[in-house]
């Protein structure tokens, strides 16, 4: 059978050369990176370069880079570190989002349930963060406000330069977690005005269990992992050599592509979506169209379990989600659509389809042919439960 | 064809899925979510005081540990078996459905001072309804599941339900509610097997979960402490009455109607010369009747939403033995219908505790006649 792959969100193919040099590395570059010798050398000098191209990727020095394991330990590091490390200034107040990854609300909860106190900035049914709500909550106990740059389940940017102003102006750091922006669209951290960002290999066509978190110079975060002196003291552990080398060559890569890629996929997103919105009766774009990454369409079809479309669509080939992934395998409704203050059915009944490398203008073609008597079929199913 | 096979991750519908994939079906694995994701391999229920593990879904019970059955461990071993075997395998969300349909009833009976039979509702209510639909939905029209049962078409087109090959592991008792047009759609692949012949299978098919021990209580309470879990749903249950014996004397009080099945004889808390049980719980008055055993026999009963399966309903006697529990022996009885969807049923010898809530199921040698709801 042939398979679509619109999914790009949850994950991305690893791309070709990527392959390559992590597979040179892992068969010639064996050396520990601390070791003295020639063969640690050499291994330094490969996720250095690598250091160098992600820092390009983001606009910011190769010394602010500290490689992770991944968008969330990159996550978990920005915020427990500038907690912790602010802790005792007094500054024991903690601002996020509604619509954040489970990698930053989890350990926003985890901080309060040990005496942080949190909040959580409301968004409407556009998507975004209101300036005005952040400015709002934040007080002179503020030590952090972590902000995602796009949403992975709608794709709609937020304003950070305007969020972060705002944070600068009364003493709080800025995180931003940058996992779906990093690699398809500019990010720059300069020009954003972030203290500290999240990015992750994987959803930019590099392997997975490598991220890396920036940190503006100066900035003191108490580390997660402890142990040798790795990353500067900032991050202990043998390093994932083949892993960073992947990410830096899908760094150098995305930089590269990202303008036209972007270009190719923007088109090839709103023909999707227009074309399921007139094909299929009973369906609406969630989410503000207009400042959104150029790959991402979130839609929802009435009286249908996103659940039973998912599934039907990949036994016919299509791979698409409903927004997080998540260890279980199973579909929960979504936190995101729900923040956004949508009604329950909706937030069960709604796709994310997100482009990518692997997709050409007839996967959509494809698509929208099948979509259509799929929904039928769904729909003239469903009835109402039975109540015992 | 293809066919959904529900999954709980246990041998016999991992083997049921297992048999029908190896006999060229388009098997299709549908695992149900039945309660929120907590981290896998909870224990028992530990009650309220437990801090909600990170990553566990709000909820109005965050602080249960659910699941005997279908815990992400289970519906990780369904996973496996899928793609050992070579199928796809897939989770649905039915939370929503199985408090709805499951869970509320469970409690409500409790409250009302009867004892429930959940597994026999989720099956009619849920797998062989809200799953069908999904399965439907995807092109299967049949669900497979583990039970053991047997299906059979008759000369005229008409459905019959059996009970296993495996008499021990007979569940025919918890499908007596499904409809023709169910039982049309079942499929039960183990239901011509034993029990150790189910697990030899597993052993030949290279599944992990050939040894894995069945799940002996009710899925959803897997510390078997039913009084504790429905004070947590409806705390006004747990209000204190009294306990009289047959001729309205008080013997002792207790705390909340719940806690208690007829023919019950532990935790009265009533001190006596001879054994004494529980014969009746009002609910209104939220009290419980206690007596010796002999008080506890009867012969007769009347059952509601009673489905006939191998016959119309008939207004005449008609010859039967009958099943008042999942562990009683069918005893010979007769039994005729009501009229708004009841009967009567009348054994020839008087049975111990027959207990408003359960299911009294009539057979006719193997073959389910039909079964209702005990008044």
């Amino acid at each position: 059978m042939q398979r679509v792959y619109l999914d790009h969100n949850a994950t991305t193919p690893v791309a070709p050369e990527v392959v390559e040099r992590m597979m040179a590395t892992l068969r010639e570059e064996f050396g520990n990176p601390s070791s003295v010798h020639h063969f640690g050398q050499r291994a330094k000098a490969a996720i250095d370069d690598a250091r160098s191209a992600v820092a390009a990727l983001i606009g910011g020095d190769a010394s602010e880079v500290v490689f992770t394991s991944g968008g969330t330990e990159s996550d978990n590091f920005a915020i427990r570190g500038i907690a912790e490390a602010l802790e005792p200034t007094g500054r024991r107040h903690l601002i996020t989002t509604t619509i954040e990854h489970e990698a930053v609300l989890n350990t926003y909860k985890a901080l309060a349930r040990r005496g942080w106190k949190t909040t959580l900035l409301p968004v409407d049914q556009s998507g975004i963060v209101s300036p005005a709500a952040l400015e709002a909550a934040i007080g002179d106990d503020t030590a952090l406000v972590s902000v995602m740059h796009a949403n992975n389940e709608i794709g709609t940017i937020q304003p950070l330069a305007e969020l972060a102003r705002i944070a600068k102006a009364r003493g709080a750091l800025f995180h931003t977690d940058a996992v779906q922006t990093a690699g398809k669209i500019s990010v720059d951290v300069r020009a954003l005005g972030v203290d500290l960002a999240s990015l992750s290999a994987h959803k930019f066509y590099g392997p997975k269990g490598i991220g890396a978190l920036w940190i503006r110079r100066g900035l003191r975060l108490v580390p997660v992992l402890t142990g040798g002196k790795h990353e500067r003291s900032r991050r202990a552990g043998t390093e994932n050599v083949a892993g960073i080398v992947g990410m830096g060559v899908a760094a150098q890569l995305a930089r590269r592509k990202m303008v036209e890629e972007g270009a190719r996929l923007g088109p090839l997103r709103d023909r999707l979506e227009e074309g399921v919105l007139a094909a299929v009766p009973g369906t609406a774009v969630n989410g503000t169209r207009a400042s959104r990454v150029p790959n991402t369409t979130n839609i929802s079809f009435d009286r249908v379990e996103a659940e039973s479309l998912l599934i039907a669509l990949d036994l016919q080939g299509f791979a698409v989600s409903t927004g997080s992934a998540c260890s279980s395998g199973t579909l929960e409704p979504s936190h995101v659509l729900k923040a956004m203050g949508f009604p329950p059915h909706r937030t069960q009944n709604s796709i994310r389809f997100s482009l990518g490398s692997a997709n050409a203008d007839g996967d959509v073609d494809r698509l929208i042919a099948v979509l259509p008597g799929i929904v039928e079929k769904l729909r003239s199913l469903t009835r109402t439960p039975v109540r015992a | 064809m293809r066919i959904v096979v529900a999954m709980s991750g246990g041998v016999d519908s991992s083997v049921a899925a297992a048999l029908l994939a190896e006999q060229g079906h388009d098997v299709i694995g549908l695992s149900m979510q039945l309660y929120p994701s907590t981290a896998s391999g909870q224990g028992p229920s530990a009650g309220s005081g437990q801090v909600p593990t990170d990553g566990a879904q709000a909820s109005a019970t965050s602080d249960e540990r659910f699941g005997s059955c279908c815990t992400l461990d289970d519906l990780h071993d369904a996973r496996r078996v899928a793609s050992v075997i070579g199928f796809p395998h897939y989770i649905v969300n039915f939370e929503r459905q199985f408090q709805e349909t499951v869970v509320s009833n469970f409690v409500r009976e409790y409250a009302s001072g009867r004892t429930p039979l959940p597994c026999a509702h989720c099956n009619s209510d849920l797998k062989f309804s809200t799953l069908l639909d999904r399965a439907r939905g995807l092109g299967a029209e049949h669900v497979a599941t583990g039970h053991y049962a047997r299906v059979e078409q008759r000369a005229d087109g008409t459905w019959l339900l059996r009970r296993s090959s495996d008499e021990d592991k007979d569940q025919s008792y918890f499908l007596f509610s499904l409809t023709q047009d169910q039982l049309a759609r079942a499929v039960f692949p183990v239901g011509t097997l034993t029990k150790p012949r189910v697990r030899e299978e597993a052993r030949r098919l290279g599944l992990r979960v050939a040894d894995k021990p069945d799940s002996q209580e009710i899925c959803f309470v897997p510390d078997g402490d039913y009084a504790a879990f429905v004070a947590r749903r409806q705390p006004d249950v747990a209000h204190s009455g009294t306990i009289v014996d047959e001729q309205g004397q008080q013997l002792g009080t207790h705390g909340g109607i719940h806690r208690f099945t007829v023919g019950q004889r532990k935790g009265l808390g009533v001190s006596a010369s001879i054994p004494l049980y529980v014969l009746r719980i009002d609910a209104e008055t939220s009290t419980i009747t206690v007596g010796p055993r002999q008080a506890l026999e009867h012969s007769m009963l009347t059952a509601s939403a009673v489905n006939w399966i191998a016959l119309e309903p008939p207004a005449e006697w008609v010859s039967v033995t009958a099943q008042i529990r999942h562990r009683h022996r069918p005893a010979a009885a007769r039994v005729r219908s009501l009229p708004g969807q009841r009967a009567e049923l009348v054994f020839d010898v008087p049975q111990p505790a027959i207990t408003p809530g359960q299911a009294v199921v009539f057979y006719d040698d193997d073959v389910v006649v039909g079964g209702g709801w005990i008044d």
